[in-house]
């Protein structure tokens, strides 16, 4: 109810509610252009798709629609910009954010019939594909090759390139390789008035003009939605070394995170848990991490072999000044796995230790790793519940996972309480509400303690630019958003409708 | 170039840039934002301008935490400058000019990216939050000091490669790396012209974007050995990841030069410089190959001199060769070139004297053959005389929204009107 009345609010004034008379004749107009199979009415059929990743918040759209290519997407938006009716973009669904969160009287627009890899360029480094490509899918195309494409969120095996450009997906491995937005080098957009514009170098390296495609990438749908992308494809490198260290705390491990940056180490990938997510990883999984650690540190490195070596040495050394109790190495894929069975268990493994927890997503800036652990022992000491903490800590990506037990009272609302006060932490030492989950509908209460009034109405004038009716995912991102072409508000502290949270329960 | 009787300011902090901006909007005036000026002869021709707003006066390091390899500087610091800062700490912001005393901001602003930009990318790729001043005079913030942050829209993209046609950039937040423990360059020289041109009599018989297109089941393949030597070098050299392969040539009776930049560890570099100079001396035949401690002459700077016609070739790789080709069977000795082969990004400078109509008509048909690969060939700069008879950027993709992103932004077209794509 809160969700439906946000939304509500959202667009409130700009487009009218779409009465049951619209949807019944947009729904017959869509079936007679794309086909019978396209378009889905059926309640209970609409319900599966009231929610993506984060299912706390749901809402059921009004019409769900699956287009099979850029002329059936832009056919289902002229008819939504038609009857001014707001639409929101969905891949699979798996966004941590709400991002994909259907509109209560809109039209979901799901690109999992967009499937297809449409060109791979290997002279070139370049493969073009349908914006519902399951992101691994372009990695296993071009494997027997020797290349691979670098972004790898953690839900990589089900996500959708489409959604990860609409998130500027990461992952383990963006300390090093960057984000998504490092690796589209163009897009086709459907605008949200139904025109389909191809923007980037595709397959050169510069354009002339605004980056439109980095502006899109990371929109949360909100500036369009995308019929193809075009991605970097990059050779696989020649070594690649996984390193496995336990500390007795992660204090220890902390250090040495530090240790590494001061050492001039560009790792692919700096990963720590602490002694909770460890347990519930041995619980969940047996990936038997060293025994009494009470954290782990996992560090991948990659590329020319006698690069590898060397800053395995240095890897080795730090490891070794900070007090590892224990180190191991992994050279093949069934070692590397082993070490990294815990890490990817951890966030399901939670479910163990657990009845209920909630997944932050927040960012610090790395040195600042030390106090903030500590300041979330200390909330989570005095409201009285755990704190896991499984994290990016080569680039101060913090997932802390906070424990609770709805069957007892009080327990959630301490959880929330929690989870929000976190990314207070975040903000208190110059860091971000999200490095890489999103805003979508969690988090929008929290972008005034970010950013400005000004800075927000400022980020506006894009989507003005690029969405004038207002119809691509409205009631995203923003706490107040502005009608295109209204004159600029009184300066202000703005109102922040919604929840106050930012927070994903499980 | 900003002439005539122009007024200049010259803020020493953002609210003095904002009492700038507000006063050029209450009277109507037109502003031209100027760093240290080495580009102000690139892009279109301005409309007039009555106010020059310089950044020279914001310059300094606001905050840098070596351990975060974070910096946050102010736009008027000369790059030079803030690299030199950032050294102190063992750390670099990879990013490059071609101008020695460009600024943060200018080289933001006007999209320039050197060497680097292979292993790196540009500028926009490692700015993490950026501070402006609008079109109203009002500051607007995006991004953050930390490097990973996907909290609202991401301004710094609109900002940078705008040409000074968005908003003031007042401050700017970057990523930075480790500098290197040990660098090394292999350098070929005496590189056969033939070894960066199609094969076969004619070289510029074939469609520039020709090379790259896909085989049965849409792949094309990385190890076609039908490619010159010089592009079918990039694929053997991509594991040993060079942070750059740059490309030097000149007139059709000289020798080119390819010179490839390792960094890393003393004992990586010793062996991956080893391992490049074995693959150039056999990819390159007849070219003499060293391996050196300092960097060409050429390396990093523009093909042309202040007053010359300078082109930018931001190309599929496949297709360099065929523009190349191109280009020197309609300049011939006038031709020299240098840039990043292996991003395909590469520059072309000419003569002064070159003649327009035959520019433009090169122009024309290297921007036909680049139709649908998303390849472009634009005009940076060209003495007036010859630029403003020229389509100076060719066909530009998703103009339409960038009118209307102008428009948004800087609805009285403020801002260096005339200088960026469409006029804007």
């Amino acid at each position: 109810m809160l969700i439906r009345a946000l939304l509500g609010r959202s667009h409130g004034g700009m487009i009218d509610l779409m009465s049951a008379t619209t949807a019944t004749e947009l729904a017959r107009r869509l079936r007679a252009q794309l086909g019978a199979s396209a378009v889905v009415t059926d309640e209970a059929e609409r319900r599966t798709y009231e929610c993506d990743g984060l299912a706390h918040y749901r809402t059921v759209p009004a019409l769900v629609v699956l287009p099979e290519s850029a002329e059936q997407v832009r056919t289902v938006v002229r008819a939504c910009h038609e009857a001014g009716v707001p639409w929101v973009a969905r891949g699979s669904g798996t966004g941590l954010s709400g991002g994909a969160l259907p509109h209560p009287d809109g039209v979901l627009i799901v690109t999992s019939r967009m499937r297809r890899l449409l060109s791979i360029d290997l002279v070139n480094g370049r493969a073009v594909v349908e914006p519902g490509v399951i992101n691994l899918a372009i990695s296993r195309a071009v494997a027997d090759h020797g290349f691979f494409y670098a972004p790898d969120p953690s839900s990589q095996s089900v996500c959708s390139i489409g959604g990860n450009v609409a998130e500027n997906s990461g992952g383990a491995k963006c300390v090093k390789y960057g984000f998504t937005v490092h690796h589209v080098t163009g897009l086709e957009l459907c605008t949200s008035e139904g025109e389909l514009i191809r923007v980037g170098p595709w397959l050169a390296a510069d354009a002339p003009g605004y980056d439109l495609t980095g502006l899109v990438v990371g929109s949360e749908g909100t500036l369009g939605i995308v019929t193809k992308v075009a991605v970097r494809l990059l050779r696989r490198p020649e070594q690649v070394t996984t390193l496995l260290a336990g500390f007795p705390s992660t204090a220890e491990a902390g250090a040495a995170t530090s240790a590494l940056v001061a050492a001039g180490l560009v790792p692919a990938a700096v990963e720590m848990m602490d002694a909770l997510a460890i347990s519930a990883a041995e619980q969940a999984v047996a990936c038997r991490y060293p025994a009494g650690a009470g954290a782990v540190l996992i560090v991948e490195l990659d590329g020319p072999a006698a690069e590898v070596a060397e800053e395995e040495r240095i890897v080795r050394q730090v490891f070794a000044d900070c007090g590892a109790l224990e180190v191991r190495r992994a050279v093949d894929e069934a070692e590397r796995a082993e070490i990294w069975k815990g890490r990817k268990a951890a966030f399901a493994a939670v479910g163990r230790i657990s009845r209920n927890y909630i997944v932050q997503d927040g960012v610090i800036p790395r040195t600042s790793l030390a106090s903030v652990l500590a300041s979330i022992d200390e909330l989570a000491g005095s409201a009285g519940i755990r704190v896991a903490n499984v994290f990016h800590a080569g680039d101060g990506n913090l997932h802390p996972l906070v424990l609770y037990d709805e069957t007892v009272p009080g327990e959630l609302d301490a959880a929330l309480s929690v989870s929000g006060a976190i990314l207070d932490l975040c903000l208190e030492h110059g860091g971000s509400i999200t490095g890489e989950h999103g805003v979508g509908v969690d988090k929008m209460a929290k972008m005034p303690r970010m950013f400005s009034a000004d800075d927000l109405e400022t980020m506006q004038w894009l989507r003005c630019a690029f969405d004038p009716p207002g119809l691509a995912n409205p009631g995203k991102i923003f706490p107040t958003p502005r009608l295109c072409g209204e004159p600029p508000r009184p300066r202000s502290a703005a109102t922040t409708p919604g929840s106050d949270q930012g927070i994903e329960i499980w | 170039m900003v002439t005539g009787a122009a007024s200049i300011v010259r803020p020493a902090d953002v609210a003095g840039v904002v009492d700038a901006v507000r006063a050029a909007a209450v009277d109507g005036r037109t502003v031209a934002i100027q760093g240290a000026g080495t580009k102000t002869a690139w892009g279109g021709r301005l409309a007039a301008v009555d106010l020059v707003l310089s950044t020279t006066a914001l310059t300094g390091v606001v905050a840098h935490e070596p351990g975060d390899r974070v910096v946050t500087v102010r736009s008027g610091t000369p790059l030079r400058e803030l690299q030199e800062t950032l050294a102190a700490s063992g750390q670099r912001l990879s990013v490059e000019s071609g101008y020695a005393d460009a600024t943060v901001g200018g080289v933001l602003a006007a999209g320039e990216a050197g060497p680097l930009r292979l292993r790196y990318g540009s500028g926009r790729d490692l700015l993490i939050g950026v501070e402006f001043v609008r079109a109203d005079g009002v500051v607007a913030h995006s991004g953050g000091r930390v490097v990973k942050n996907v909290a609202g829209y991401d301004l710094g993209r609109l900002l940078c490669g705008s040409y000074g046609t968005v908003g003031v950039i007042t401050t700017a937040t970057f990523r930075l790396h480790p500098l290197p423990a040990a660098v090394a360059w292999v350098v070929a020289a005496g590189v056969r012209p033939d070894a960066f041109l199609p094969p076969g009599p004619s070289p510029g018989g074939s469609s520039p974007g020709g090379g790259s297109r896909p085989g049965p089941g849409g792949l094309t393949d990385a190890a076609d050995a039908s490619r010159p030597a010089a592009i079918a070098v990039l694929a053997d050299l991509a594991t040993l990841v060079p942070s750059a392969v740059e490309a030097n040539l000149a007139g059709p009776e000289d020798a080119g030069e390819l010179a490839v930049l390792v960094e890393g560890s003393p004992a990586g570099v010793t062996a991956r410089a080893r391992a490049v100079r074995t693959l150039l001396a056999h990819r390159l035949a007849g070219a003499d190959v060293t391996v050196v401690t300092q960097p060409p002459a050429w390396w990093g700077r523009y093909p042309f001199a202040a007053g010359e016609v300078g082109l930018k070739l931001a190309l599929p790789v496949s297709a360099v060769p065929a523009v190349l080709g191109r280009l020197r069977e309609r300049f011939g000795p006038r031709l020299a070139v240098r840039g990043s082969l292996g991003s395909g990004v590469l520059y072309a400078g000419l003569p002064a004297t070159v003649a327009a109509g035959v520019l433009a008509g090169a122009l024309a048909e290297i921007r036909a053959g680049l139709a649908g690969t998303g390849g472009t060939c634009v005009v940076l700069t060209a003495p007036p005389s010859i630029r403003d008879g020229l389509d100076l950027w060719g066909e530009v993709a998703g103009l339409s929204l960038m009118r209307r992103l102008k428009a948004q932004f800087d609805p009285a077209g403020r801002f260096a009107a005339g200088r960026f794509v469409g006029g804007l």
